[in-house]
């Protein structure tokens, strides 16, 4: 079974790679090139994968879930300017890609058991553009 | 690897009209959707690309490539047309959704490899939703 919580935070990327000219990261990001940074609310679903414990009839406590993605994070990234307060964006690209990843990174060791893994991290940049992270073995 | 997810939206009309099938036949099988003058939808279609993440843009495909290709080969051809009439696909087929499908994802592999000349990325799936209750969903199986 998959269970998925979501949580939102609004934060400001800029998409550029420092080894690339103006010209080059204008031509490969566009306008999320601009150095100053613009904004978007993102939206973030963990999906984890597991059977209903015979106990409690949960895969995993969902309030516990609420919480992880609070902290590692709501807590970190709301509100912020990725590329220079939110580690490691000060030298990784902030692609939606890249913050899945970010993401992944994060919550799996507090959500990984003998019971359960985390299945899916999917980021929503916009409500017409997502991205699913399945983890590097996937 | 990673699955990116672009939502594109047209609009077009149809009629479902099978022309191996009686008129009673067409109207007993597909009902309002049989009415000789159409009827139209606002169609969202989602286009899943999978890859690895490319280390030094960090990102799996160039969305603005795939917008290109989509809006080039996809929503210029449908959007705000008459199926039945102006898409050749649906000459004789019947532009039902499954079909639409079909078509979209025919589309959009004819133009891949010019809009994508490397390994990667790759079309993983296409879902067309007709409306908010009903979507099509075909996936590319390696």
């Amino acid at each position: 079974m998959f269970i998925t919580r979501r949580v939102e935070f609004s934060a400001s990327h800029a998409c550029f790679n420092a080894n690339l000219s103006e010209a080059e990261n204008r031509a490969l990001y566009g306008p999320s090139a601009n150095r100053h940074g613009h904004g978007h609310n993102y939206v973030v679903e963990a999906t984890l994968e597991g059977n209903p414990d015979p106990v409690t009839g949960m895969v995993f406590d969902l309030k516990r879930l609420k919480e992880i993605l609070n902290r590692e994070v709501v807590e970190l990234m709301d509100h912020r300017f990725l590329n220079c307060e939110v580690p490691p964006f000060d030298r990784v690209v902030p692609t939606t890609e890249n913050l899945a990843r970010e993401i992944w990174k994060r919550i799996e060791p507090h959500v990984r058991s003998t019971d359960v893994r985390l299945h899916a991290v999917r980021v929503y940049e916009t409500e017409d553009l997502y991205v699913d992270y399945f983890g590097e073995a996937a | 690897m990673i699955r990116l997810t672009r939502r594109y939206r047209f609009s077009a009309s149809h009629r479902l009209h099978s022309a191996c099938l009686s008129d009673t036949e067409n109207w007993e099988l597909y009902g309002k959707c049989n009415n000789p003058h159409g009827h139209g939808h606002d169609y969202v279609l989602e286009v899943s690309v999978r890859g690895p993440i490319d280390p030094a843009s960090g990102r799996v495909a160039d969305v603005a490539a795939l917008d290109r290709l989509v809006g080039d080969h996809v929503l210029r051809v449908l959007d705000h047309k008459n199926l039945n009439v102006e898409v050749p696909e649906f000459a004789t087929a019947v532009p039902t959704t499954e079909n639409l499908a079909f078509a979209i994802r025919d589309r959009i592999e004819r133009s891949w490899a010019a809009a994508f000349p490397g390994p990667w990325p790759r079309l993983e799936r296409i879902r067309v939703q007709e409306t908010k209750r009903n979507s099509f969903e075909i996936r590319n199986e390696e």
